[in-house]
């Protein structure tokens, strides 16, 4: 036969998902080459430098380590197991980066072993679900604002750098139904602290103090009302009273108008009041229009794990099983707060937002428990958030592009996965189902034992 | 599974005409069967059914127990979850909360424990539907269906008002196809659409939908016969405009009249049987028996209840606008959520008064439809849970329809102004067992098209419930002694036994495929997701059936 080079083969999967913000974009067309992926068509430079980066496989040929020595994955489970089943307070965090497939099965875990689950160490996303269950929310898909939205106002969120396509999707550019001219059908506003991208962007930009959205907020709702400011609050916010003014009047007059804030809306003082207060506005503008609010939300799957959370429990994270049901108080059950507190004597994280580092006082805090660490960040596994040793660390594949299952866009808009490359490392959600099998058996164990121990009735 | 014996139970099988009588049933492998002719074979189990009542499984048409509104709802209550009794981790089962909006393995053991087998989610944005179908899969025992939001689709609006019969039958069967889903509904046809846009005028038969420019008359009518063309198993699933509003019960009627013969269910008609006028209260009353009366003359129809008990519940709906003036009404949290082309949502807590003139006179409405409809096979027990109540106040409904002393009782509490604007107080008729056995599931299976539900005939589902016999009817219904499902003992003594996982009801009618590409250039235009990654994949529906699809019935 004649010795002609095969070609590498080269295949192109459109359509895919990418989440590595809350836009989920999935239009992305996957380009693989050698089991590599070599194109990310679509893919705004934050989506392409993920695809594009190495998804190694092994970690110098291991997919398990037990304090830093490589081992089987059975071995890892089972030292895993032992950790859950022995603790009278396990934590488990994390399930942010998890298909909502996986996910389902951490919530099945947790309620196992009586642990206390929570999303992220952050405690921004608790205050915004209080208020949330507080005051509502009058919210929409983000079809919606590109269809309809002729007014848009980001509030402390700079989309243009961290949601880069949100704006030629769905906010800025985005030609709709009822907004076919995209830009030109749009009034564009921003409220922030500094003149960031998305500001220069922006038809009006107003700059406000740091910390004090409340106080804004709070003056935008009067003014919607037409109630007069006893005295004048620019001191304070730093906009003019009569800047405010006008966007109250704006919002009045618009036909369908959108709020977007960011996370940092819940990180000054006044917490989940801050929230509070722009989900209030939004809804006292109902009264004279369309308005819509909508919290900006990061990468990885946060709105599947809030919604799985709540489908199995009722409650969104902070979820704590120890009395043998669900019970949830924002705060007291927080991964935060229980860490901080001294209270867990174990924790598990399982596919934990590698961009978000631990303070020194948890990564403390954690060097001087057991820990378990599932993750597909192979940068993240050894040493977590840079700082301690986890007992048990498994590599998890992928699963964006090699596990299959389920993300939730920002709006919660699912979208399904489908892998363009095998990979030899496990899925969390199967290494999740044989831990919790694993745990099955010990505790049957345990009651047996405790059943001889008292002997025949 | 095997064979099993239930053995010398009181069976009431409407279906077959057994009222009552004493006999055995057999399930072979999860399927009701004859019993065998070979008088040596030996069961592998016998249930010991002396002096029990028998049914089918319970069937619940309409209710609200999964999905992005639901567990919207969830979240935002919080409260409501702690003034109730959690369910426990055991071994077998999961833990979870109730409330008015249980979590979903809660959900699934709850109405297993009451004797139900099989539920309808009523209102899913086709655009949700891969959400649906994984909460699904998180609720155990019940089989399981639900219908998908087509009455503001705004591809479905632009073919009727270009009058596009073909198109939109096309459509309907891919979007069916594509979402995974049973049936469709229609939320307050083109209001929702108006609602969005802004429009804040009442929705008649003859408003024209913004934009689009067709009327909910050509809505409901379009969609009432392309179900009709496409055979589907269950009639166009109509929840009318002016949902709540004093003096809807004319919209309700028109559209009955509207139809002009062809299939329809009405929803949770109590919320549409309303008289007087939307800005006065003094003149609110009943309209059922204007409306029962036309219902009762034309058999194309059929109607669920959604009734009204005391007490703390959450109303949730796809219609947006019924949320806005419920939080305006009550000054509650109102949680909204609008799907892009598809749809709206609106949630709000509410807590039903027996001393509100408003609450009661709702109470004594959805009495009145039980009572006032003449053939039970045309009506069929609903809370619309949650928005009338919880599915657990099942057992008190039939309480309260069994007895005219018992509804005397209540009927003296409430406030007084209810015995004269409603019929309740000379209404004697009393349910009897069959009858309860008829509005509860095999009147529902059969105006699903469920054939293998709702009755107990050989090849049905082997789904039985055996009562304990009771004066106290709601605590008869509250805690059964048996409930099987399939052939599997999963309720013994109130106590969970197995929990298999319950299968999915869908459809997949044919459509032209002639039709996608410009369904696609509708996506790639105005959708936010493409249009390969919208349809949901079986992969999503764990143990599913596909239920045939007759063509054209009637009409
Ligand atoms: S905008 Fe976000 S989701 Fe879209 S491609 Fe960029 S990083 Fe990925
Ligand atoms: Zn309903």
């Amino acid at each position: 036969m004649a010795s002609t080079p095969i070609p590498t083969l080269s295949v192109v999967y459109p359509n895919r998902v990418c989440n590595q913000c809350g836009c989920v974009c999935d239009d992305i067309a996957l380009t693989v080459e050698a089991g590599n992926i070599t194109k990310a068509d679509n893919a705004c430079d934050m989506g392409q430098a993920w695809f594009l980066a190495k998804h190694s496989d092994p970690v110098d040929g291991a997919l398990a380590w037990v304090k830093g020595q490589p081992v089987s994955l059975k071995a890892a489970i089972d030292t895993a197991a032992e950790i859950l089943v022995q603790a009278r307070y396990p934590l488990i965090f994390g399930l942010a980066d998890l298909p909502c497939e996986a996910q389902r099965q951490a919530v099945g875990l947790a309620d196992r072993v009586g642990a206390c689950l929570d999303t992220t160490l952050s405690d921004e996303h608790g205050a915004f679900d209080t208020a949330f269950q507080e005051v509502g929310e009058v919210t929409c898909s983000l079809g919606e604002v590109k269809n309809r939205a002729d007014l848009v106002i980001f509030w402390g969120t700079d989309p243009v750098t961290s949601h880069p396509r949100h704006g030629e999707r769905f906010s800025l550019d985005a030609k709709g139904l009822f907004t076919p001219r995209g830009r030109a059908d749009r009034f564009v506003v921003v409220v922030d602290v500094l003149e960031t991208a998305t500001a220069k962007q922006a038809d009006v930009f107003l700059k406000i103090q740091k910390g004090c959205d409340f106080e804004a907020l709070w003056a935008l709702r009067a003014m919607v009302r037409g109630i007069p400011l006893r005295e004048s609050i620019q001191k304070q916010t730093g906009i003019e009273d009569t800047a405010l003014a006008g966007l109250s009047e704006r919002m009045k007059s618009c036909r369908f108008g959108i709020l977007f804030f960011g996370p940092g809306l819940c990180a000054t003082r006044g917490r989940h009041k801050n929230a509070e207060a722009a989900l209030l506005l939004v809804k006292d503008l109902n009264d004279y229009t369309r308005f819509y609010a909508k919290p900006m939300s990061g990468p990885g799957n946060v709105s599947g794990a809030e919604n799985v959370v709540c489908w199995q429990t009722g409650y969104p994270p902070g979820v704590h099983f120890g009395q043998g049901f669900p019970r949830f108080n924002s705060g007291e059950f927080s991964a935060k707060e229980i860490l901080g507190r001294g209270e867990a004597d174990a924790a598990m994280m399982v596919a934990i937002d590698p961009k978000a580092p631990f303070s020194d006082a948890i990564k403390k805090r954690l060097a001087a428990l057991p820990t378990v660490l599932l993750t597909s960040d192979a940068e993240n596994l050894l040493t977590p958030g840079v700082g301690f040793r986890p007992t048990v660390s498994i590599l998890t594949a992928p699963y964006t592009i090699s596990g299959g299952g389920t993300v939730f866009r920002m709006d919660d808009t699912p979208l399904p996965l489908r892998p363009v490359r095998s990979s030899p490392r496990p899925n969390a959600k199967d290494v999740l189902a044989m831990i919790e099998k694993r745990i099955e058996e010990l505790q049957t164990q345990k009651r047996v034992a405790m059943q001889n121990e008292k002997g025949p009735r | 599974m095997g064979l099993l014996k239930i053995s010398q139970a009181i069976i009431h099988d409407p279906a077959q005409g057994i009222n009552g009588s004493v006999g055995d049933l057999w399930i072979k492998d999860g399927v009701m069967c004859p019993p065998p002719t070979d008088l040596t074979v030996v069961p592998d189990r016998v249930l010991d059914a002396r002096g029990l009542v028998a049914m089918a499984g319970g069937v619940d048409m309409h209710c609200h127990i999964a999905g992005p509104k639901v567990n919207l709802a969830r979240k935002l209550r919080p409260e409501d979850k702690r003034a109730a009794l959690p369910i426990r981790r055991t071994t077998l089962t999961r833990s979870g909360t109730v409330g008015s909006v249980p979590s979903t393995f809660a959900t699934g053991y709850l109405y297993a424990g009451m004797g139900y087998t099989t539920a309808i989610d009523a209102a899913i944005p086709p655009l949700s539907a891969r959400h649906a179908h994984q909460e699904f899969q998180d609720i155990p025992i019940l089989d399981k269906g639900f219908l998908i939001l087509l009455g503001n689709n705004h591809y479905a609006l632009r073919q009727i008002a270009q009058g596009e019969a073909g198109r939109l039958k096309d459509f309907a069967a891919w979007i069916l196809k594509a979402s995974g889903a049973f049936g469709i509904k229609l939320v307050n046809p083109g209001g929702i659409e108006n609602w969005k846009s802004g429009i804040r005028s009442m929705t008649d038969l003859d408003t024209t939908v913004a934009h689009f420019g067709c009327t909910a008359r050509q809505i409901i009518t379009s969609l009432a016969q392309t179900v009709m063309d496409l055979g589907l198993p269950h009639a166009a699933h109509i929840h009318c405009n002016n949902l709540g509003i004093p003096g809807n019960f004319a919209t309700t009627l028109a559209t009955m009249q509207a139809l002009e013969g062809r299939r329809a269910h009405f929803t949770h008609i109590q919320f549409h049987s309303y008289g007087g006028h939307p800005d006065d209260q003094s003149l609110f009353c009943s309209e059922t028996a204007r409306l029962a009366d036309y219902f009762n003359r034309n058999k194309n129809l059929t109607t669920d209840v959604g009734q009204v008990l005391f007490g703390e519940t959450t109303s949730m709906t796809g219609d947006g606008p019924v949320g806005y003036y419920l939080s305006k009404i009550t000054g509650r949290k109102w949680a909204n959520s609008d799907t892009e082309m598809e749809a709206g949502c609106g949630i709000v807590p509410i807590t039903y008064k027996e001393k509100s003139f408003v609450h009661a006179l709702q109470w004594a409405i959805g009495l009145e439809w039980y009572l006032l409809v003449d053939d039970p096979w045309r009506i069929a027990m609903s809370t619309d849970h949650p928005n009338g109540a919880s599915f657990l106040a099942y057992p008190e409904i039939i309480a309260q329809l069994m007895s005219k002393n018992y509804r005397d009782e209540i009927l003296a509490r409430v406030h007084p102004k209810v015995a004269e604007k409603s019929h309740l107080r000379e209404l004697n008729r009393e349910y009897t067992l069959n009858e309860i056995a008829i509005i509860t599931r095999a009147a529902p299976a059969r105006m699903l098209g469920l054939a293998h539900k709702g009755h107990l005939s050989p090849g049905a589902d082997g789904d039985v419930v055996l009562y304990q016999p009771d004066h106290d009817r709601r605590r008869m219904f509250e805690f059964p002694r048996y409930v099987v499902k399939s052939g599997v003992v999963v309720v013994d003594n109130a106590e969970i036994r197995q929990t298999p996982a319950g299968q999915l009801f869908h459809v997949a009618p044919g459509h032209d495929h002639a039709a996608l590409p410009d369904i696609r250039k509708w996506f790639d235009s105005f959708y936010t997701i493409g249009f390969d990654n919208y349809p949901v994949d079986e992969s999503y529906f764990g143990h599913h059936s596909q239920m045939g699809c007759g063509g054209s019935l009637e009409s």
